[in-house]
């Protein structure tokens, strides 16, 4: 049952967006490169400090993926979240003030880089257990199909995940109840320094939706509009009460695992390949090739994207450290003020 | 009133609740066709169809994970654990997951789950059927931890915890579902946090939870004999822990035993006696004697596990070393 990657997703995605919803797609992953470039200079002067994994590299999926989604569906995410709550509509400015520990931080400082949350978005939080968003998505799936309310689920886990048994718990469990999640492995080949083929015995991840009587997909991680298109079929299908899919984007990190890591297991040669496939880049050319005279439009967006950084940044910086008395709130609701 | 057993105490709290509730909902393993593994949701599926009491593949892990994604996405999921011992598997999303979401997102999630498990020892059950964990979940800051002695407190906090908005681990003694006693009809909620003092005395306090609770008080028959006066008091959650009812009575004996069915070793009588030192060091004639589970695996042999777990033998003889 595992569909073929269809090569001509990506165009048929490009014919059915306009040239304004394009320039949305570019937007939003310039939006989260500049946000990363800007956190590895904060990580760097000490404002941001903790485990910090930086999303670079792979903005094609989270913004084709959510492009795909309502705003009411759900996102849970793991520890590489920057580009998933942006994408999915959080503020810059709420979520550098988060990984700066700021009380106008998403979590109010609680969280950290690897723990935003925002419910106004429905942008469900970010998980630092390798593996432990899957029964969570499939738990908002079930509240969506309990409540019979239209929404769906899409849950972001890394090929690190596959291992674990909640991947293999969670896919059959969706697929049992037929809820409405959509699982999309981010295969950026490594796990910290361990290559997939050292972690996975079938290292075409998506081949494991079999197992699980559901659809599977690979798709180009670096052309944003194919995985919007494979995404856009899931949620259809989700949204239809026919089930979950999993959805294998295949993608690269530009960073090592986290700001602490040189990624020295890993080829300059590699890295340089993948570098050459950048998501931006390749939407950007795309755009220019059916209309020259967007160069324009797309400067003006990278302008204001740096000055939503540049305000992101300023505000997080200005923003109050949480008061000591922060420190024992939230850990039980009723001690809420 | 009525005498009801603490199982039929447990089904009519979630009978009441799930007819209360749209939202509620129970899942689990067995907990459905075949009406639960100790039949506590016997029933249920028939009065409230499949979605409302759902049946489960064996996986712990994913049905409490689920349970706490329901809960975020706005329901009020009790999940059961067909027992504490295969709930270990799910401690990644219990301790990891449900206990931090609030703390870490700064207070703007919520994971209104009960997680129900039968716990205990004492049916030559073996090393890995024979658990009693609670010092693992009240060790972990974020869950409150219920653990009821008789049929009423079983409904009236199983209700509460219900209508909690902070994850809770409801833990039931397998001996204690064929236990019959006085349980209100309908509407009957026990706030949390309050201990019961199920027997008042003067000479020494007895403090336990669960199925030990009746081990303390044929001890405080036993002692009264010979003309010991011993209060007893259950403590019936864990987290919160009612201190002050605990403190206030050890004030006026001046002595404590503390008996649980836990390993002896960190256990939750541990704790209670440190915070006994705390408060009320200066009224203690001796040193608070524990009363627990020894710390070995279970066995199976009849007459070595009986040697294992607490005992109203072994409470008296606590008793008399603090005489
Ligand atoms: C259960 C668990 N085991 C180990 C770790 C430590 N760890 C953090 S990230 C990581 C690698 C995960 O790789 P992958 O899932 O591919 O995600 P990526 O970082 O590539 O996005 C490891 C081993 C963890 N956080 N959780
Ligand atoms: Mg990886």
């Amino acid at each position: 049952m595992a569909l073929e990657r269809d090569k001509h997703a990506a165009e048929r995605a490009r014919l059915t967006l306009g040239e304004g919803e394009l320039g949305e797609l570019y937007r939003r992953m310039v939006l989260i490169r500049r946000f990363e470039d800007k956190v590895a200079e904060m990580y760097s002067r000490g404002k941001i400090t903790g485990f910090c994994h930086l999303y670079a590299g792979e903005e094609g999926v989270a913004v084709g993926a959510i492009y795909a989604l309502y705003d009411k569906d759900y996102v849970v995410s793991t520890y590489r979240e920057h580009g998933h709550c942006l994408a999915k509509g959080a503020s810059a400015r709420s979520v550098m003030a988060e990984l700066f520990g700021k009380v106008t931080g998403l979590s109010r400082g609680h969280g950290g880089s690897m723990h935003l949350f925002d419910q106004t978005v429905r942008f469900m939080g970010g998980y630092a257990i390798v593996g432990g968003g899957l029964p969570l998505a499939v738990g908002l799936g079930l509240s969506c199909q309990y409540k019979e309310e239209p929404e769906v689920v899409c849950c972001f886990f890394g090929d690190g995940a596959l291992p674990q048994g909640a991947f293999h718990e969670s896919l059959n469990i969706a697929s049992l109840w037929k809820l409405p999640v959509i699982f999309i492995c981010e295969n950026n080949f490594y796990g910290m320094g361990t290559m997939v083929q050292n972690a996975v015995s079938q290292e075409e991840l998506y081949h494991f939706a079999e197992s699980y009587k559901m659809p599977g997909v690979r798709v180009d991680g670096q052309d944003v509009l194919e995985v919007y298109a494979a995404v856009t079929e899931a949620a259809t299908r989700a949204r239809e009460g026919d089930g979950p899919s999993l959805i294998e984007a295949v993608t690269y990190r530009y960073r090592g695992h986290s700001m602490s890591d040189p990624a020295e297991y890993r080829s300059k040669r590699e890295e340089r390949i993948w570098q050459e496939r950048d998501p931006i880049k390749n939407l950007r050319r795309r755009m220019m090739q059916a209309n020259p005279g967007a160069e324009a439009r797309l400067e003006t967006i990278d302008r204001e994207v740096s000055e939503v950084i540049d305000d992101a940044v300023r505000f997080a910086d200005e923003s109050p450290e949480p008061g000591l008395e922060e420190l024992g709130k939230y850990v039980y609701s009723s001690e809420q003020e | 009133m009525a005498q009801i057993t603490y199982r039929e105490a447990l089904n009519q709290a979630l009978h009441e609740e799930l007819e209360r509730d749209e939202r509620v909902f129970i899942m689990g393993e067995e907990v459905g066709y075949f009406g639960g593994a100790f039949k506590v949701t016997d029933g249920l599926l028939a009065i409230f169809g499949e979605k409302r009491v759902r049946d489960t593949p064996i996986s712990e892990l994913t049905i409490v994970g689920a349970g706490i994604g329901a809960a975020m996405g706005g329901l009020k999921p009790i999940v059961e654990l067909m027992t504490i011992n295969f709930g270990l598997l799910a401690m990644d999303q219990i301790v990891n997951h449900a206990a931090k979401i609030h703390y870490m997102f700064g207070g703007h999630a919520k994971v209104p789950i009960v997680i129900r498990a039968p716990q205990g020892g004492g049916h030559q059950l073996g090393a890995q059927h024979s658990q009693s964990l609670e010092a693992y979940f009240l060790h972990c800051p974020g869950l409150r931890v219920v653990i009821p002695a008789t049929p009423a407190d079983a409904k009236g906090l199983l209700k509460t915890a219900i209508r909690e908005d902070d994850p809770v681990i409801f833990l039931e003694h397998e001996s204690l579902y064929g236990m019959k006693g006085e349980v209100p009809e309908g509407e009957y909620m026990i706030p949390l946090g309050r201990a019961n003092v199920m027997r008042e005395g003067k000479d020494v306090t007895i403090v336990s939870y669960s199925k030990c609770v009746y081990d303390a008080l044929r001890a405080a028959e036993a002692l009264e004999n010979e003309g010991v006066d011993a209060e007893v008091v259950d403590l019936r959650t864990l987290n919160p822990l009612d201190i002050n009812t605990v403190v206030e009575s050890v004030r006026k004996t001046g002595k404590a035993i503390v008996v649980y069915e836990g390993w002896r070793t960190g256990g939750a009588g541990a704790e209670i006696a440190a915070q006994i030192y705390e408060a009320a060091f200066d009224s203690l004639d001796a040193p608070v004697e524990r009363v627990a589970t020894l710390d070995t695996p279970m066995p199976y042999n009849k007459k070595l596990e009986h040697a294992a777990l607490p005992s109203a033998d072994q409470i008296v003889r606590a008793a008399e070393r603090l005489a």
